[in-house]
């Protein structure tokens, strides 16, 4: 049952790529997680209500939507503004496009999960940090960001695991990624089974792996606890 | 670590705080406070509950923008311009930065960095605000940990010990600093009654040497014993004020000698 026919390569090469992209994804997320959560906990009333609309149209819209939206319909944007400045063809790489629509959708998610985190941090800790003299970034690269870490830890795992497994969605947008392959192979060999089950294998393999590297990091952020 | 204190002329006060007013909404907290501190001055403030005395506290250090009034630190005066909504805002917050290095405080509810250990916490402000070399840093913060009795807990986390301990460390935080004027907002008031006492021996210790000290309070044994100046607070403004041997004797104020009675209950 397990005989691959030797389209095993393919299925490997197309679980690098997934990897890619759900690692790119997650690095984009987490950037805009961090200005969204920033931008929300502000004082300006401007940089509120851009992360409030980020994050009530993001998180209220299927993630197949978004795909699609971005994918065909950003092509379609590219392509009218093209014509009109006199640019030639752009095609948009369907590997770009997944990774910044994955990260786009989950920064929302990681917008609320890192202000959350933000308003967790006990107000004094901040305040003594100016209290000594720290300038904005300094209380916040030095305080308030480590501090938050342990609170953000068990939302932002949440929000990978399910990041990773979203990346099964570039497949819809023609980009060969661990689903496509599993999918195209099974196809071929008529053992589709065989080859969506190798594919759950190997998404297992992410996530456990995840979840050892997840269990590091929250040790290490939460030294100053007690353990209760 | 560099000096950054301009040369003591012995005549120029620490702090002086001149007719601070600060409101919230329409509640007028602080109705024009004005205090003097001479380097080696203790001022005890008191004050029941919303008195204004921890606001005045946060004043000078611009934790809270007073809408009017003006603070000095060894002579050089924050540069405040209306906010525009009838407060005050720092002009060049570079400079309250600067002065804040010089205006250590220590917490009614300690607010030591829980990510840090003991010694972390010491260290980090010097290091990373008044840029001292790490190694002079921790050398001169565990001699520190060790004058008050802390050195044995140095690499515990803030979650790992007990109040008193944890005060002890936010002190030794404050005095890392070589701070011009400490701040102490009710040092004691968040402890537990048999760890007020080691809180308590270090400030007095610290008295002792000389320091220039704010100390808002509810111990009244304290104010009488180691102040050089007892402050009285009351609906925002200042009732009694003079040499705590005055002011406990004399209690010219109907209100100085209530609040006496309840607290002496």
């Amino acid at each position: 049952m397990f005989d691959l026919q030797g389209y095993g390569e393919l299925v490997l090469k197309g679980f690098g790529l997934t990897v890619a992209v759900a690692l790119l994804s997650l690095a984009i997320s987490t950037l805009l997680g961090m200005i969204g959560a920033v931008a929300k906990l502000s004082k300006s009333r401007v940089a509120r209500t851009i992360a409030g609309v980020y994050t009530t149209i993001i998180r209220g819209v299927p993630d197949l939507v978004l795909m699609l939206l971005i994918f065909f319909g950003g092509q379609m944007l590219v392509n009218d503004i093209g014509d009109w400045m006199g640019w030639e063809y752009i095609d948009i790489s369907p590997f770009i496009a997944g990774t910044l629509t994955i990260g786009f959708i989950f920064g929302a998610y990681m917008t609320e999960t890192f202000r959350g985190a933000i308003l967790a941090v006990p107000r004094g800790e901040i305040e003594a940090g100016h209290a000594y003299g720290m300038t904005g970034p300094q209380t916040f690269f030095r305080i308030t960001l480590p501090a938050m870490v342990r609170h953000a830890l068990p939302s932002f795992g949440n929000n990978w695991l399910v990041l990773a497994k979203t990346t099964a969605l570039v497949s819809v947008i023609g980009l060969h990624d661990m689903v496509y392959n599993a999918g195209a192979a099974g196809f071929t060999v008529k053992k589709p089974f065989t080859f969506y089950l190798l594919a759950a294998g190997l998404f297992l393999v992410i996530t456990a792996t995840s979840d050892i590297a997840l269990r590091w990091t929250n040790k290490r952020y939460s030294s100053g606890v007690r353990k209760a | 670590m560099a000096e950054t204190a301009p040369a003591s002329n012995g005549a120029q006060p620490a702090l002086v705080a001149e007719d601070i007013h600060k409101s919230f909404g329409d509640l007028e907290v602080l109705k024009g406070v004005s205090i003097t501190a001479h380097e080696g001055d203790v001022i005890a403030v008191l004050g029941s509950s919303g008195s204004g005395k921890s606001t005045f506290l946060r004043c000078v250090n611009l934790l809270e923008t007073p809408n009017a009034g003006t603070i000095t630190v060894s002579g050089e005066t924050i540069r405040l311009k209306p906010d525009g909504h009838g407060g005050l805002a720092a002009e060049d917050p570079r400079q309250i930065q600067r002065i804040r290095t010089r205006l250590a405080m220590v917490f009614q509810g300690f607010n030591l960095w829980s990510h840090m250990t003991a010694l972390e916490n010491v260290i980090e402000a010097p290091v990373h605000v008044l840029k001292v070399p790490k190694a002079e840093a921790v050398e001169r913060a565990e001699a520190i940990l060790e004058k008050v009795g802390v050195y044995e807990h140095r690499s515990y986390y803030p979650a790992h010990m007990s109040g008193g301990q944890q005060q002890r460390v936010a002190i030794a935080r404050a005095l890392a600093m070589e701070p011009a004027v400490m701040l102490f907002d009710e040092p004691t008031s968040a402890l537990d009654p048999e760890l007020v006492g080691e809180v308590l021996r270090v400030i007095r210790k610290l008295a002792e040497e000389g320091r220039t000290m704010i100390v808002v309070t509810h111990e009244m044994g304290f104010a009488r014993e180691v102040s050089s100046e007892t402050i009285f607070l009351h609906q925002g403004r200042i009732e009694e004020q003079g040499p705590p041997q005055q002011v406990f004797q004399t209690q010219r104020s109907d209100r100085f000698r209530q609040f006496l009675a309840g607290n002496l209950k």
